[in-house]
């Protein structure tokens, strides 16, 4: 047997699968997304229609889906940063000389990452419940007026933001860390030489060498924090007045439980887009600053 | 009382599991089981009739699956996409257009003609009617549900009333005098997230809801024209608090502390009240049949009804199950154990329904009911409807904008079935 | 500032964050063993009055755990072994054989990983559907016995392979399989353990698309299961929180036990940028 008929009979399952279950379903969604396929083609095939750009055209003008929209963009421009912030933050004091037992805490701030979002919403749900919660507890203890956390419209979002950051800060960390272990250490020795300071040497070493590894991460996360749905869908089901729901949320609803999968398949790639294009704009301005 | 309701619910399941258990460990060869949905308190209740049905027919055992009452729409979806729908279910009569629409529903006209038990005179004819589509029929009612007044007897003879409203007119003069001082009280409470209470005083004129044999919306007919501007102007004149159940809480506190005397809502706040308010204040409140523009008024015809899948596999087991729980004795304890109201005169005729002042105006209402079009579009075009009647509460649009705006959500939404009227398809095939 | 205070400020930054991540999970498992309705009194009880395992029992007798836990297993160690074995042999053949089309396939491999699975979801639903599968184990089976990332992951590791180690073994007359499973397969060894606990674990916690192609409970698994659950018993904290602990300690067992190879294949497949 020639090594190029081996080399096929070693890809061929792995394509078969990728290829009839994600590479055809891709394209056949842009074909559902000209359809008006719903439950009466579920029903009955002869029951479709090509309907064009129309559910493009229904969605644009829908108010909910902007505001499904303008829910993920707040998610992902508040919640990025911050998880980003929490794990190089996390990602610094690890790599500190001075910090002990460093495997212990390593696997401690980890340990939210490998847990499941719909079991550890349950814990979270309950410490951010109005009545009961510990967190109001401690607010009223203390003196500061008790927030409806997951009940408000105004609060739901940034409890979600500071679930998905406590869930996932832990991912990014182990990457910068090892971002901060590549920093070659004389570097930080001549700053000291000349006096600069530890914000100084933040800004002006750490930060910089970490970019490669700080683009990329910004990339991953915010192409995941796009898919915002499991967290939404346990914790509040879109609500409170639907403040929470966001774009792959939309789809859910307009999908499975509605059944109209052409115009499901039309919120799908619209945020497909969206990524994408926000994807690559960052991408192109991270290059940008760099010499040609 | 919460509390009371969680440990039974579970002291319930675990005998029910124990059951379960103790079933399959005899199960013998021959032993058939139906699956059969319910939807919220129901299936509880229900749990505690069965074992009658399984001693009368040995070898057939039934499954109840509880759905939560707010995934209940989408789980029976789901389970159509998913071929993966019960024997039987307990489904709200509006949803019934759409299951048969999809074909998942079998027709039951030959059964209910051989049947001993199940007799379509003896049932509430507006009730019977919602699970009849195009001349088929596709569910027998299992229990009803319409809206109309509660009301404050004290409060109503305060402003000097002896008896409920019995037109608009009546009702008007009442509540303006109720709605003193401004802001503080008020007449009536009509959440305004929910579409029942304009629904049913819609359903008052004689104008249809739809035209063209449900092929367009008739919002702009002057019969709900004049509903909605009675709705809305309920909430311009400080009658109405713009509230949404959300906002109000517990209606029943407030109900109880006069913020308003007048509750449109349904039967099972008949028990509510009884638990919740408390024994000084029994008597002060009573239920009465809704008034319309002129004299007493229709409401809607809404509740559950029991069909049977067409993919089941167990389409006489079923239709014995529907037999048992259609028994006037048997819907007479289905009511004792929780208070849905049943369908049929006959079942009426136990003392406890009877004799209880607070449901004989359910059972005069019940004469006066009117079903929703039958179309699968229907829930979704309610829900518009009441979207765009808050926004003209809230003062946003006129009446007329409003009808307008309804009418074109409705068109809309009703496209489809438009283009498969018009091509001669039926989904059913 | 002197390294003492510096140290002092680091560890108990350190100490605090480590609380912050850990305490939630450490509250979920005492509140597991309250008694019904101690969760819901005030002031909220931190630790368990008259501890029981009520909720435990309650949870397998009558809520079905038994059932979810049993397809949770079935259902994330057989993605595990099958996809393993299709990954490894896809990568590896794009790492070390030569065919013709190879970068090309390749190229396009990687291009899709831009592509958010969730765009597939509608019609991959109708697709199982009339192939059978929906409500059936295979639907969430089939579709994630292979990914892209797990083919990219052995590629990166299998390149480092000498090829003369292969060349020798082809002279002495072994077959591409013989040598792919006496030779590379031992080398791959690290590789193999990273991939299978992601694998184990994506699939443990995987939602949405169980969410949508389980469509009965009979075939629930834990996540599903819980969610759903807590729907309809958002008042039981104690269950919810029990179910809770069920579902997410083997998970962290696992990783436990398994550390380093996970966090190496993180910091592995995150180099693909």
């Amino acid at each position: 047997m020639t090594t190029s008929r081996a080399a096929w009979l070693f890809i061929t399952p792995a394509l078969i699968i990728l290829g009839l279950f994600f590479l055809l379903p891709v394209v056949a969604a842009l074909v559902l997304s000209v359809t008006d396929y719903d439950l009466y083609a579920l029903a009955d095939i002869r029951n479709l229609r090509f309907v064009a750009l129309e559910n493009y055209w229904t969605l644009l003008q829908r108010p909910l889906f902007w505001s499904a929209l303008g829910h993920t963009v707040y998610f992902v421009v508040v919640g990025v940063p911050l998880s980003l912030m929490a794990s190089l933050g996390a990602a610094m004091l690890l790599n500190s000389p001075l910090a002990r037992f460093k495997p212990f805490f390593r696997t401690a701030l980890f340990a939210p990452v490998v847990t499941t979002v719909v079991a550890v919403a349950v814990i979270w749900r309950y410490l951010f419940n109005t009545k009961y919660g510990l967190v109001n507890y401690v607010f009223d203890a203390i003196g500061i007026p008790t927030v409806d956390w997951l009940g408000d419209p105004n609060w739901a979002m940034p409890t979600i933001i500071l679930f998905a950051v406590w869930k996932n800060f832990g991912y990014n960390m182990i990457i910068f860390m090892a971002g901060l272990q590549a920093i070659p250490g004389d570097l930080y020795e001549a700053a000291r030489i000349d006096g600069a300071s530890a914000f100084a040497q933040f800004r002006h070493i750490t930060l910089p060498m970490l970019k490669p590894t700080m683009v990329m991460v910004s990339i991953l996360t915010v192409s995941g924090y796009f898919q915002l749905f499991a967290e939404p869908y346990v914790m509040t089901e879109g609500g409170p007045l639907q403040s929470t729901t966001s774009v792959l949320y939309l789809m859910y609803e307009e999908g499975f439980k509605w059944w109209n999968l052409g115009s499901a398949s039309a919120v799908a790639f619209i945020l497909f887009v969206i990524m994408f294009v926000v994807t690559a704009a960052m991408l192109r301005l991270s290059k940008r600053g760099e010499p040609a | 009382m919460k509390r009371f309701a969680r440990t039974l619910r579970f002291t319930l399941a675990l005998a029910l599991a124990t059951a379960g258990v103790a079933g399959c460990a005899k199960k013998e060869e021959g032993t058939r089981t139906l699956q059969f949905w319910t939807i919220g308190r129901e299936g509880e209740a229900v749990a505690k009739l069965l074992p009658e049905f399984e001693r009368e027919h040995p070898g057939l055992h039934v499954e109840v699956q509880q759905l939560p009452l707010t995934a209940a729409h989408q789980k029976l979806l789901t389970a159509y996409a998913g071929d993966s729908t019960p024997d039987i279910t307990q489904l709200g009569n509006t949803w019934i257009p759409e299951m048969m629409a999809l074909g998942a529903l079998e027709p039951l006209d030959a059964r209910v003609a051989a049947s001993k038990v199940v007799d379509p005179k003896d049932y509430f004819a507006a009730i019977w009617a919602t699970n009849v589509i195009d001349g088929r029929l596709y569910g027998v009612p299992w229990y009803v549900d319409t809206r109309l007044l509660f009301y404050r007897k004290d409060l109503l003879a305060k402003v000097g009333y002896d008896h409920p409203p019995r037109d608009w007119a009546e009702w008007r003069a009442m509540m303006a005098k109720l709605s003193q001082p401004p802001g503080k009280a008020y007449g009536v409470l009509l959440p305004t997230n929910e579409f029942e209470q304009l629904l049913a005083l819609a359903l008052q004129s004689d104008d249809p809801l739809l035209r063209d044999d449900g092929r367009y919306g008739n919002f702009r007919s002057p019969g709900f024209k004049k509903a909605l501007a009675f709705y809305v102007s309920l909430f311009k004149d400080q009658q109405a608090p713009m509230m949404t159940n959300v906002g109000i809480g517990n209606p029943w506190a407030a109900f109880g502390q006069g913020f308003f005397a007048f509750y449109l809502s349904g039967p099972w706040n008949i028990g509510e009240f009884r638990q919740r308010l408390p024994k000084e204040q029994q008597g002060d409140w009573g239920t009465t049949p809704l008034p319309g523009p002129t004299g007493p008024g229709a409401s809607n015809a809404g509740g559950s009804s029991l069909v049977i899948f067409r993919r089941s596999q167990h389409k006489d087991d079923a239709w014995a199950l529907v037999e048992f729980l259609s028994r006037p004795a048997v819907q007479a304890r289905f009511y004792e154990i929780l208070g849905d109201m049943p369908p049929r005169r006959s079942s009426w005729e136990i003392p406890a329904l009877k004799n209880d002042d607070k449901t004989a105006a359910f059972r005069d209402q019940l004469e006066r009911v009117k079903p929703t079009p039958p179309v699968a579009e229907w829930e979704r075009i309610v829900t518009e409807m009441q979207l765009v009647a808050a926004q003209a509460a809230h003062g946003d649009l006129t009446i007329d904008q409003a009808a307008e705006e309804i009418d074109r959500r409705a068109d809309r939404l009703l496209e489809k079935r438009r283009w498969m009227l018009d091509h001669g398809k039926k989904a059913t095939p | 500032m002197s390294p003492r205070v510096a140290k002092a400020l680091i560890n108990g930054l350190l100490i605090g964050a480590a609380v912050i991540a850990i305490a939630p999970l450490l509250y979920m498992v005492s509140v597991s063993f309250m008694p019904q309705g101690q969760a819901s009194s005030l002031p909220p009880p931190v630790l368990p009055k008259n501890a029981t395992l009520d909720n435990y029992r309650q949870l397998f007798m009558n809520a079905g755990m038994g059932r979810y836990l049993f397809n949770s297993l079935l259902i994330s160690t057989a993605i595990t072994l099958i996809s393993l074995a299709f990954n490894l042999m896809a990568g590896y053949a794009f790492a070390k054989l030569e065919f013709r089309g190879r970068q090309r396939i390749f190229q396009v491999l990687l291009g899709a990983l831009v592509i958010p699975a969730q765009v597939a979801m509608l019609p991959l639903f109708l697709l199982l559907k009339y192939m059978g599968l929906v409500n059936t184990y295979g639907a969430v089976i089939v579709p994630a016995l292979a990914t892209i990332f797990g083919i990219f992951l052995v590629r990166q590791y299998a390149s480092g392979i000498p090829d003369d180690l292969m060349e020798a073994a082809r002279i002495d007359g072994a077959g591409e399989f013989r040598i792919f499973a006496t030779i590379v397969m031992p080398l791959l060894k690290p590789i193999m353990v990273t991939l299978a606990i992601f694998t184990f674990l994506a699939a443990w916690n995987d939602f949405m698309w169980p969410l949508i192609a389980l469509t009965g409970q009979e075939h629930y698994t834990l996540p599903i299961a819980l969610a759903s659950l807590s729907r309809e018993h958002v008042q039981d904290s104690e269950l919810m929180m029990a179910g809770s602990v069920v579902t997410i300690l083997p998970v962290l067992v696992l990783f436990l036990a398994l550390q380093r190879y996970y966090l190496e294949g993180l910091l592995l497949g995150s180099v693909k940028g």
